[in-house]
């Protein structure tokens, strides 16, 4: 008896979880109704079989529980009821399936006028290439990925030459145009995924695959990659932003073509030496850097990564955080430099500078920081040397207290919260797994052993 | 109609049938640690399939504290929840399941069930346990190497399975690969003993339309898995190569970490077909056993007969069969040739109907009936509760638009886990409820068993049916935090604590049923052969629990069918299937 | 009666009961064994089938490089063949009561294997020695895979083989020993024929393309 009353009580508490809750799909963005349509009737199929069957099940136990006498019915079979409920299931999956089928023949389909994008995931990266002026997207190969040529574009293609790089998380789409997005991954398995846009597909190495939308409302969307991709699959993130045309094609324009990207000049050290003194007074002559100023060791790191974060400074992603102290002390030094060749040439003149160790100053048991640093090194390296591809700096040798700052302000939201800090935003979700400050300084100690 | 007897002129003898040379073991070892008896063999099986279970229990609060809780705890960071995630899963899929239900339910009742002496083949019996046991030792040395265990997810999808960026990537993924190996080689060597028991030893009468649904479940998941197996057993070794020596059968050219792999050419969509050609029908190589058995708990402790048997034969035959043509169903968003879905939509939900044939048949089977609300009962109709929800919610997953938008989502967790786990699970705890007495002599604790299902019922449920609506809300699943998202309402937060609790109370409360099991064991009520009044021969046993041989000096001969309750005209609500048809006691209310 | 029409029975009902009481049960003990290695016959198949399936899938790749073909293998299908013939001299033998024909077959039909697989790690070497070899070529992969996949059948067969050829020399159970040289050759034909499928299809040219063009899958 209690049996029924909980049975009775469980259909009715699904069917007012289910009225009441405030988790359901987040509003939709894309032409994707149908499917949304899809769901509403599974839904309503389902949900009358489910109330309807467990209901008659709690009937049938209260009715037929064993009482004083009682005796079971002989039946074995029924070929006449059991051919109505067969038949009755057969509709109700044919109601579900026909326009499911329907549906999916629309997502097979890309219309003829959308627009291609690829994006490009590898571990735990998005990045996107439009096809240049000639609508054509060069031909990619795995072998010619390198720091040089991250997309692995076919040098030889005359295609690929104006394909428009967006080494970026973030990709712009325009509002209103269908747009099939080709997916193309350099490592592993990763799924592109945009909640509001319903539609998702894995990225297989190897292959090309592709998914179809047309985006209907403007606004920032999340990109997650939804396929398990190693330690760091729950920070690959990325983000789609719908805006009209106008807008979009501005955005576009500030990106280069791959031709632009493999023709840019290295930059000048000797142009950087002079934009260096305004550096060395903080940072040193030896860029060695200097903690009674607050100034870290730029010597040794990757000058790709000094070019990004003096970006970031200048276009005010890093350093405008309230209790940045010393990051804002230094967002109006990195104003300095009048654009980005003079970036190129500074950091050009850094990377010639002498590596040397910085002395170690923070002290915590190394022991423990090594289990802690598997997860750093999948990015940065099992040695931290850092790894361009990966997008992560170099930590070994580097000033150890600017280390255990910069986690504590990931951690505490201080950096990578601004918007446009695509990677910092990654790095302070790892931050986060740092329970507190002596964890930080046992993982620096075992950053320090690093020879 | 008359179902009582058929004419007695019918009746004959036992033929002379071929007695079983029997292995009789004099010392304690032989008997208890390398038996071939069945019913050892299947305890065996059961201890250690529960055993390494609970660790993977424990695995999955460990999994929940960081969902609930995140960066709370420094035990746990994204690479160890990887692996607990891997490990539960593998683990609770092939190493407790397949392994409970084949090895342990499968060597108990098969021999019984069918009025044999044992398995036709008790030594390779013997064998295939112990291949077993040394699966399950590889996979927890896999715990201890340097990496530890592998991360990549039960699906061990390659590339990632065997790159750096993965944990496990060196040591533990082999050992997994090597468990896994194993694990089949010991499953075909009991499979094929299930398989040839039940076709080649059934006893005098025993016909194949006889057989109590068990029978049939646990013979037709036998046959998938035999089928379904090599699949695996073929992925395992080329990845085992692709790993070790360099080969490309999985390995496209890829660059990692900034490094240029040594591969070129694999292709990872091929592990997934193989993968799920194997993965697919191991659903129903778990779910078919927990069919069988439920029907009959529920035919027992309904009084009745199960409602339209052959349809119930039938739609297991078929849901085996149409397992094997309804893989790439996982595979939507894979990245395959998006026209091969209208293929897999219409197989997936063509499925539907022969397992929604047996919902309404249990039910059917209620409707009429003598309800006994014993806790074997409660626990089927609890299963049938929880099934019902996990197969509508298969209808979702399967339809290939809708599965589109939930794909990857925690929808796809609480989907599998109602009809896969849960359901399941409480058709084991139900069996065991239910057949305990036969295994040890004594019934198992009334008050406990009751404790027992409500927490278990009702607190997997609150976990499960919540965790649909995350997966609606867009949370991803093996996310190690889902923070910093703009679509994810924050309050998905707060549910996943309350998923955790529930998670937690639900696990603890399993200690309640560890302990019955051992109370009951020395304290337990004596129970007699046939306390449940069941008409199946493994009730009819001369000794309980039965001794080696099963069935004393002469094997039982059937005379009918394994559903004879309630017949209108017999005395007893119950007639046993060896109870010839002359000596049925007839009602005196006959008319 | 067939097995669908098995399934279609009412066995509730009086009158098939009739029927039904008059199964005689399990068969002996020969018969069982007989079953359980066709079904192991049918578990094998099956891992076979999935191998050529997975090189069939592979080879519809743009990049598909095939293997070169190996002039010994037709030396060793011949030799396989041999100790099928043997082995079925030895069944044809034991039935007739030729114990030592029997052995005879037996004892050929071991060599005939041993040398069999001795053909094929010498295979193994050739390709591996030739310039053609790159471990990452799918082709080469699978050849590998493939012939030790079934080498290893072959291997297991020889253990099968060498209980029975320990028990046929002094007193021994005839019935027994017909019964394991009637086991052993059906396992021999059987690998013996998925070799000549594995060899025709993928190790003597390109047949299995061949084959899915005829069909029209490719």
């Amino acid at each position: 008896m209690p049996i029924a009353i909980a049975l009775i009580l469980l259909v009715l508490g699904s069917v007012l979880f289910h009225l009441l809750s405030p988790w359901y799909f987040t509003p939709i963005a894309s032409n994707w109704g149908t499917i949304d349509d899809t769901i509403s009737l599974t839904f309503w199929v389902t949900g009358f079989v489910f109330v309807a069957v467990n209901l008659f099940m709690a009937y049938c136990v209260i009715r037929y529980r064993q009482r004083k006498g009682s005796r079971a019915a002989y039946e074995p079979e029924n070929k006449k009821l059991e051919w109505w409920l067969t038949g009755l299931t057969a509709a109700g999956v044919v109601a579900m399936l026909a326009p499911g089928l329907l549906v999916w023949a629309k997502f097979v389909d890309v219309p003829k006028d959308a627009a291609v994008v690829e994006a490009v995931g590898k571990q735990w990266h998005w990045s996107y290439r439009f096809p240049g002026a000639d609508g054509k997207l060069g031909t990619v190969d795995a072998r010619y990925v390198g720091d040089k040529n991250p997309f692995g574009i076919n040098p030889d293609d005359p295609n690929g030459q104006d394909d428009i790089l967006v080494a970026s998380p973030e990709v712009h789409l325009p509002i209103g145009k269908p747009v099939k997005v080709l997916l193309r991954s350099i490592d592993v398995l990763h799924d592109f995924t945009v909640a509001q846009f319903r539609v998702k597909m894995d990225l297989v190495p190897g292959l090309v695959t592709y998914i179809w939308f047309a985006p209907t409302r403007t606004g920032k969307f999340d990109l997650l990659c939804e396929e398990l991709c190693g330690i760091g699959h729950f920070v690959m993130r990325g983000s789609v932003v719908v805006e009209e045309e106008t807008a979009f094609k501005a955005w576009l324009g500030n990106y280069p073509t791959f031709a632009q990207t493999s023709a840019r000049a290295a930059g000048d050290a000797a142009a950087g030496k002079p934009l260096y003194a305004v550096c060395a007074a903080c940072h040193g002559s030896q860029a060695e850097g200097n903690p009674a100023l607050h100034a870290p060791k730029l010597s040794g790191q990757g000058d790709w990564y000094l070019k990004r974060q003096l970006k970031s400074y200048k276009q005010g992603a890093r350093g405008t955080h309230d209790k940045d102290v010393f990051g804002k002390m230094m967002a109006p030094m990195a104003a300095t430099l009048a654009d980005d060749t003079a970036i190129d040439n500074v950091s050009a003149y850094i990377k010639t500078l002498p590596d040397h160790p910085a002395p170690a100053t923070v002290t915590g048991n190394a022991n423990n920081g090594r289990k802690r640093y598997v997860i750093c090194g999948a990015c940065h390296g099992p040695d931290g040397r850092g790894v361009q591809q990966m997008n992560a700096p170099g930590l070994k040798g580097m000033s150890d207290w600017y280390l255990v700052t910069q986690l504590k302000n990931f951690k505490q939201g201080i950096r990578g919260a601004h918007p446009q800090d695509m990677y910092g935003s990654q790095m302070a979700l790892m931050a986060a797994i740092l329970s507190d400050d002596q964890a930080i300084d046992d993982l620096v100690a075992y950053v320090n052993t690093f020879k | 109609m008359d179902y009582v007897a058929h004419d007695a002129s019918a009746y004959a003898p036992p033929a002379e049938v071929e007695e079983m040379e029997l292995y009789h073991p004099k010392t304690f070892v032989g008997k208890y640690i390398w038996s071939q008896d069945a019913k050892i063999i299947a305890v065996q099986y059961a201890v250690t399939a529960i055993g390494i279970g609970l660790v993977a229990l424990v695995l999955s609060w460990l999994m929940r504290l960081q969902l609930a809780f995140p960066n709370s705890f420094s035990f746990i960071d994204p690479s160890n929840y990887l692996q607990f995630v891997t490990q539960h899963g593998m683990i609770m899929v092939i190493y407790l399941l397949t392994a409970l239900f084949l090895g342990g339910f499968g060597n108990y009742l098969i021999p019984l069930m069918v009025g044999a002496r044992d398995m036709v083949f008790p030594y390779v019996n013997m064998v295939s346990y112990w291949v077993y046991l040394s699966a399950v030792l590889l996979l927890i040395a896999s715990f201890f190497v340097p990496g530890g265990p592998t991360g990549a997810g039960w699906t061990l999808y390659p590339p990632q399975a065997i790159l750096q960026g993965t944990p496990g990537a060196t040591w533990g993924i082999i050992l997994m690969l090597v468990s896994l190996a194993l694990f089949i080689v010991g499953f075909t060597m009991g499979g094929l003993n299930y398989v040839v028991t039940v076709l080649q030893a059934r006893t005098r009468g025993m016909t194949l339309m006889r057989m109590p649904l068990t029978i049939w479940g646990i013979f037709t998941a036998t046959i998938l898995a035999l089928l379904a197996f090599p699949a695996l057993l073929v992925s395992a070794i080329m990845m085992l190569l692709d790993a070790t020596l360099g080969t490309s059968f999985f390995m496209p050219a890829i660059v990692s970490m900034g490094q240029q792999g040594g591969h070129a050419g694999g292709s990872p969509v091929l592990f997934q077909h193989l993968f799920w050609f194997f993965g697919h029908p191991e659903v129903y190589i778990v779910a078919l056993p927990a069919f069988g058995i439920v029907s009959d708990l529920i035919s027992v402790h309904a009084r009745k007969n199960i409602f339209g048997y052959r349809m119930m034969v039938w739609a297991i035959v078929a849901i085996g069969g149409l397992s094997f043509v309804v893989w790439a169903h996982h595979m939507y968003v894979s990245g395959m040739n998006p026209y091969f879905g209208f293929f897999f939509a219409t197989t997936t939900l063509i499925i539907a109907v022969p397992t929604a044939i047996k919902v309404y048949n249990w039910i059917l089977t209620l409707w009429h009936g003598n309800i006994r609300l014993t806790v074997p009962m409660m626990f089927a109709i609890g299963f049938i509760f929880t099934f019902i929800n996990g197969g509508l919610t298969g209808l979702f997953l399967g339809n290939v638009t809708v599965d589109v938008p939930l794909s990857d989502t925690m929808f796809v967790v609480a989907h599998f886990h109602m009809v896969m786990a849960i359901a399941p699970i409480l058709v084991v705890f139900g069996a065991i409820y239910h057949w305990y007495p036969k295994i040890t002599g004594r019934m198992l604790n009334d008050s406990l068993g009751k404790i027992h299902f409500w927490v278990t019922f009702v607190g997997s449920y609150a976990i499960y049916y919540p965790m649909h609506y995350l997966g609606f809300a867009g949370v991803p699943r093996r996310y190690y935090a889902i923070e910093g998202t703009n679509f994810i309402p924050e309050s998905a937060q707060s549910l996943n604590v309350a998923i955790t609790v529930a998670a937690l109370i639900v696990g603890a409360f399993q200690v309640v049923f560890l302990y019955n099991l051992l109370w009951s064991y020395f304290r337990g009520k004596p129970s007699g052969g046939n306390p449940w009044n069941a008409t199946t021969l493994e009730w009819q046993t001369p000794d309980t629990p039965p001794k080696h041989g099963n069935f004393g000096a002469t094997l039982p001969v059937v005379y009918r069918w394994a559903y004879d309750y309630s017949v209108p005209g017999a005395e007893q609500d119950f007639i046993p299937q060896n109870v010839p048809p002359g000596e049925v006691t007839r009602s005196s209310a006959r008319t | 009666m067939s097995m669908f029409h098995q399934l279609m029975v009412k066995p509730w009902v009086t009158d098939q009961g009739k029927i039904d009481d008059l199964y005689a049960g399990g068969a002996s003990s020969g018969l069982a064994k007989k079953l359980a290695l066709k079904v192991f016959l049918a578990v094998v198949a099956v891992l076979f089938m999935l191998l050529v399936i997975a090189y069939g899938g592979r080879m519809a790749y743009e990049d598909w490089r095939p293997a070169p073909q190996l002039r010994l293998l037709w030396a060793n299908t011949f030799v396989l063949i041999l100790s099928s013939v043997a082995l079925q001299w030895a069944q044809y033998s034991v039935r007739r009561g030729q114990m030592d024909a029997m052995r005879v077959g037996l004892l050929a039909a071991g060599a005939f294997t041993v040398v069999f697989l001795f053909g094929q790690v010498l295979a193994w070497r050739q390709l591996g020695a030739m310039v053609y070899f790159d471990v990452t070529n799918p082709a080469i992969g699978f050849f590998y895979l493939i012939t030790g996949v079934h080498g290893l059948h072959l291997m297991g067969g020889l253990v099968a083989w060498g209980r029975t050829v320990a028990k046929v020399w002094g007193d021994f159970d005839v019935t027994k020993i017909r019964q394991s040289v009637e086991l052993c050759t059906v396992y021999w034909h059987f690998l013996l024929l998925v070799w000549l499928v594995l060899f025709g299809l993928l190790f003597t040219g390109n047949n299995l393309d061949l084959l899915l063009k005829l069909c029209g899958i490719r």
